[in-house]
């Protein structure tokens, strides 16, 4: 986006745009008052933020879905302006419900694309730029361009991969402490029916998402004995043909089971209509099948509203500094009521992503072999491992010391040099039954 | 509090010291398996050893009806872990209350009790269990937990039959005999 204006200045190109005017003008009010929970910023300062939140700051939408809509309007609307977003989904029709950027007309199309353009023909200033892609496509280059990310996942599995990478982006200067600059937070949104969530994490400063993996409630799962001998419910006919009759019938050669697939979904249907009559069970259809299969919960259009709302917030406040933001966890239940709250989710020391202190650096030589070098690992003071289990960033095994059908598998390469099992500055993993934590070890040859 | 507005990104020696994204799991599954607590009847070896997510169990219960046996698993760890539950296969044909021919295990905390405090060596404890202790409430094999409910000394006699090799109610075991 270009702006020729001077600071604090209305972008000559934006109709409408007046400070304390209308579109944007609350935002321009707020950075020029005072308040008890803020301090006042200088009117340079203001004109300043303003500029950097037009011209400069890149953020990063995940999700053009039901949160995604959502965030998109609402971050456009708030001022942020070069905003990008990826979203590897398609329109359906059973989305036009909530994801009110998108229309009939538009069902097949990629989200983010049609997302993208609903809001820069809307929006006079934004510029949103379509990624219709996996969040897994993109490097670390890709993510390190961008002030803040903010995401409407779906999946567990997405969010600890973001929240690996973002982790992975903090670089750290000579004392080991985290560079400012290469700080990337996340605002990460989330709701399940009536039940939502939206927490910051701030990589290597506060708790990431796998901190508090262990909090997420276990995915519904059936009792296999139950959906083996004794079913009472459709659900337990669909699991039944999804969980034990797909391996044992395999109906299409060794293909795994792929619910996006028609055929497959209507295979697992047919199986569990049959197993349902067989039991006296009553209300097998396909959208139930699919449902189970997939794994869907109905979305609730409030909830993904609620969130996205305080998501929003929160990043304007990030950017702005015109309050402080919240630490850092909000919960929302709108199941009995309106009901949320705001806690702090706490660092864990053993976190496999946070957890590990800066990494633990050994220097070595080359033609050392890989017993002298445990040898130095178990006199190191910051590792004193005894009976370490040795592992390259690469997914090598290099020595496990137990359990000892590993530690004899591998005992061969204690005789081999180092410089022909791993290269210099190479990462290894180190874990040990006598130390609680995992440990990054970095080697260095001399 | 943390204050964004940055300046601009200037490049610098990269000292990345995170984790790559992708192996937050296997990272975990190294910390489970350097803590394995192996039993003294039980055995874990890994086929591969640069691949921990898949290993195999067996175990030669020392007391209880299995006691004359070796019996066979394959553990598979899912990239998921340990939100998901890793997933294990009896490779043994076996006569088991809560084992199916195919060689699916039904074992709580593999299914509907599993949580992410749970590690690798509380599935190593659970299949102990469930040799010590059959469970016929909870069937899988119908007939043998039908069977262990109304005579256990009828029950023992099918499950020595299937470990020694032979036909139980029609269906042919293969010798499970400890080695």
């Amino acid at each position: 986006m270009q702006s020729t204006s001077s600071p604090g200045q209305p972008p000559p190109d934006v109709p409408g745009w007046s400070p304390g005017g209308s579109l944007w003008g609350g935002l321009g009010h707020l950075l020029r008052h005072s308040s008890p929970l803020s301090q006042q910023l200088s009117p340079e300062a203001a004109a300043d933020t303003e500029s950097f939140l037009r011209t400069q700051c890149k953020l990063l939408i995940i999700g053009a879905g039901g949160l995604g809509c959502e965030l998109l309007k609402n971050a456009a609307l708030s001022g942020f302006r070069d905003i990008h977003v990826i979203d590897l989904d398609t329109i359906d029709l059973t989305n036009l419900n909530r994801q009110f950027l998108f229309r009939t007309k538009d069902v097949g199309e990629p989200k983010a694309t049609v997302a993208a353009d609903f809001v820069n023909n809307r929006i006079p200033g934004a510029n949103v730029t379509p990624y219709h892609a996996n969040i897994m496509d993109f490097d670390k280059d890709f993510y390190r361009q961008f002030h803040l990310v903010i995401a409407g996942l779906d999946s567990i599995d997405a969010r600890r991969w973001l929240n690996a990478m973002l982790y992975s982006l903090v670089e750290r200067d000579d004392e080991g402490n985290p560079v400012q600059e290469t700080i990337i937070p996340l605002i990460d949104g989330g709701t399940e029916g009536f039940q939502g969530q939206a927490r910051i994490i701030i990589p290597s400063l506060s708790s990431c998402f796998e901190c508090t993996l262990s909090l997420f409630p276990p995915a519904k799962n059936f009792p296999l004995c139950t959906i083996a001998n004794t079913p009472r419910l459709p659900e337990h006919c669909i699991e039944y043909a999804n969980a034990v009759l797909w391996d044992k019938m395999k109906p299409f050669g060794n293909s795994k089971l792929d619910t996006d697939k028609p055929e497959h979904t209507n295979w697992l249907f047919e199986q569990a209509k049959e197993r349902a009559d067989h039991f006296g069970i009553k209300g097998v259809t396909y959208r139930l099948t699919q449902g189970v299969a997939k794994n869907i919960i109905p979305a609730v259009a409030s909830s993904n509203a609620i969130v996205a709302a305080a998501c929003a917030n929160e990043a304007v406040k990030m950017i702005t500094s015109i309050a402080n933001n919240m630490d850092n966890y909000m919960m929302y239940n709108g199941r009995y009521g309106v009901y949320t709250y705001t806690y702090r989710n706490e660092k864990r020391p053993d976190c496999p992503v946070c957890g590990a202190p800066a990494l633990v650096k050994v220097t070595a030589k080359g033609e050392s072999t890989l017993a002298e070098f445990l040898e130095t690992i178990a006199g190191h003071p910051e590792l004193r491992s005894r009976k370490p289990f040795l592992r390259t960033s690469t997914g090598k095994t290099l020595y496990a010391a137990a359990p000892a059908h590993l530690r004899k598998a591998t005992e061969g390469n204690l005789d081999k040099k180092l410089e022909d099992l791993i290269s210099s500055n190479m990462e290894l993993t180190l874990s040990d039954k006598d130390l609680p934590f995992i440990r990054t070890v970095y080697v260095s040859f001399i | 509090m943390f204050r964004l507005k940055q300046q601009a990104k200037e490049s610098r020696t990269r000292k990345e010291t995170g984790v790559h994204a992708t192996r937050a799991g296997q990272i975990r599954v190294q910390k489970d398996v350097s803590e394995l607590d192996i039993p003294p009847s039980t055995e874990v070896s890994f086929p591969d050893p640069d691949d921990i997510m898949n290993f195999n169990i067996s175990l030669s219960p020392e007391e209880g009806y299995y006691a004359s046996g070796t019996f066979e698993f394959t553990v598979h760890v899912p990239d998921d872990y340990p939100h998901k539950p890793p997933k294990v296969k009896c490779t043994t044909l076996i006569y088991h209350p809560n084992i199916d021919l195919e060689g699916n295990v039904c074992l709580n905390i593999l299914r509907q009790d599993w949580n992410p405090v749970l590690s690798l060596s509380s599935v190593l404890y659970g299949l102990q269990l469930l040799f010590l202790e059959p469970n016929p409430d909870d069937p899988l094999n119908k007939d043998a937990a039908e069977l262990l409910k109304r005579d256990r000394y009828e029950f023992q006699r099918n499950v020595t039959i299937a470990v020694r090799g032979g036909y139980v109610a029609g269906t042919y075991f293969p010798s499970a005999r400890r080695r």
